[in-house]
């Protein structure tokens, strides 16, 4: 039996110190930096909160959306009248080239056939709405309303009319993270169009695109197009992503400073078109067992860093 | 003898609710994730409220609260995994250390003292994520720290309306 003055009444016990309990949840958060950051072993976790918060998600998105719909609602007639004439001219203009497009696209398949080339994987796609942009300042992504219950896997190349947005980095079960190309960690394979020099784009601050270590002779020209190589297995080759918009030749770097602008509507909303998979191309065989080889099932995803 | 004057006109409150405190805290992550764009200078209100509660029940809320509203917001802001944690809990901590000292100021002082807090927990999610690769945000990102310590006033006011009810119902005085 404990005797009075030995030990503390109950109403002083206050638990660890609170040096040690913020010893304790410091280790603990810079575990999971680590853990998230160098291993990725997070994201069944990030699936599990992101399911359970997502009904909350959707409640504060409704002011937002409530407020865009009033927008729209007050967009004049005009302005509405002029777009409809304005789209119904481009549909017009576009058609022209679609209806030469599915002929030019069969042409293109039995001459392939002819020469015995691999089959060119149609292109297939979603059509999904961009939610909204991520409360995370670092980093430059957007959510999209389309998840793995809607078939989208992580490594899925995002588009909208004009160009390349970026590419699905993480699947939630009714939403998706889109990486924007202009996020610093995201780099795309591209071509220039003039004279099909192959080179890699990186995100740089302030919704800019940077083509890095390029020579400072190398030939490149305010206003050109760079669209997708393709070369990396993820973008369909061909794409649109980039404009050139300064270039930079100081002679005291060996590397020419090349900053482009998106030609996708990156930083805007609306919908955007996830396109299917692409399946990797298969690895070049050895030994010749047969003569055509089935394309491989894995889907090649684009590591970060 | 003279009674300090900032402490005289204290009144004696009624002790604070569990739920509200969870309740004011769900609120702000509620408005944290509502999804502003880029709007500059938007605070991050569940650092507002775990500072408040902080300084205000430093035994009611402590770091284990605060970690796990930090791990809810890095979810749901789609940042890295323990970086609003490990700058909420030094803030929970920091709050919570200077509460005795802060609660002894009028409001306006109280409010110069969360500035540098709130900054300092801007600051921790910052060398975390440039650490991590990241890009620097700019300095606009800081602005949302001064209109965090602008709301101290109103904070204050709203989130302890509840103590400020009178513990025996009078019916020709409602409130």
């Amino acid at each position: 039996m404990p005797v009075a003055g030995h030990q503390p009444p109950p109403f002083f016990k206050r638990g660890p110190a609170p040096l040690a309990r913020l010893a304790f949840f410091v280790i603990l958060s810079l575990a999971l930096l680590v853990l998230d950051l160098k291993y990725r072993y997070l994201e069944l976790a990030r699936q599990a909160v992101v399911v359970a918060i997502y009904p909350l998600q959707r409640a504060a998105y409704a002011p937002v959306d409530l407020y865009e719909q009033l927008g729209g609602y007050f967009t004049s007639l005009a302005v509405l009248q002029r777009e409809n004439v304005h789209l119904k001219r481009k549909e017009l203009e576009s058609a022209n080239w679609l209806m030469r497009q599915q002929h030019l696209e069969l042409e293109n398949q039995r001459l392939r056939e002819l020469l015995d080339m691999k089959v060119r994987q149609p292109v297939s796609g979603t059509l999904a709405e961009i939610l909204y942009a991520t409360r995370d300042p670092f980093s430059r992504r957007i959510i999209v309303d389309k998840g793995s219950q809607d078939g989208i896997a992580p490594g899925q190349a995002v588009v909208d009319e004009v160009g390349v947005l970026g590419q699905v980095t993480r699947v939630f079960p009714l939403q998706s993270e889109v990486t924007l190309v202009t996020d610093k960690n995201q780099a795309v394979p591209v071509k220039i169009v003039r004279n099909g020099l192959r080179t890699v784009l990186f995100g740089a601050s302030g919704g800019q695109l940077e083509l890095r270590f390029l020579a400072a002779n190398a030939d490149v020209q305010t206003g050109d197009l760079l669209v997708t190589s393709g070369l990396d297995g993820v973008y369909l080759p061909g794409l649109p992503v980039a404009k050139v918009a300064r270039v930079d030749r100081d002679a005291a770097y060996s590397f020419a400073r090349i900053l482009c602008e998106p030609v996708g509507g990156v930083e805007k909303h609306g919908q955007v078109l996830i396109l299917g998979g692409r399946d990797s191309a298969p690895l070049p065989r050895l030994e010749e067992t047969e003569p055509r080889d089935k394309p491989s099932k894995g889907r090649r995803i684009r590591k970060k860093e | 003898m003279a009674i300090q004057p900032t402490h005289s006109s204290r009144r004696i409150l009624l002790p604070v609710k569990q739920w509200f405190i969870l309740l004011s805290l769900a609120a702000a992550f509620f408005l944290n994730i509502i999804p502003l764009g880029d709007a500059i200078g938007v605070p991050d209100w569940v650092a507002l409220a775990l500072a408040f509660w902080s300084v205000r029940e430093p035994q009611r809320l402590g770091m284990d609260t605060a970690f796990v509203a930090g791990l809810l917001m890095d979810v749901a802001g789609g940042s890295v995994m323990g970086q609003h944690p490990l700058a909420y809990i030094l803030l929970a901590f920091a709050a919570g250390g200077l509460s005795r000292r802060i609660l002894w100021f009028p409001l306006a002082q109280q409010a110069l003292h969360i500035l540098p807090l709130l900054l300092a927990t801007q600051g921790v999610m910052v060398v975390t994520r440039l650490i991590g690769g990241a890009d620097f945000p700019g300095w606009g990102y800081f602005l949302g720290s001064l209109t965090g310590t602008l709301l101290w006033f109103p904070l204050t006011f709203v989130l302890l309306l509840p103590q400020y009810q009178p513990i025996d119902k009078d019916e020709n005085r409602p409130i």
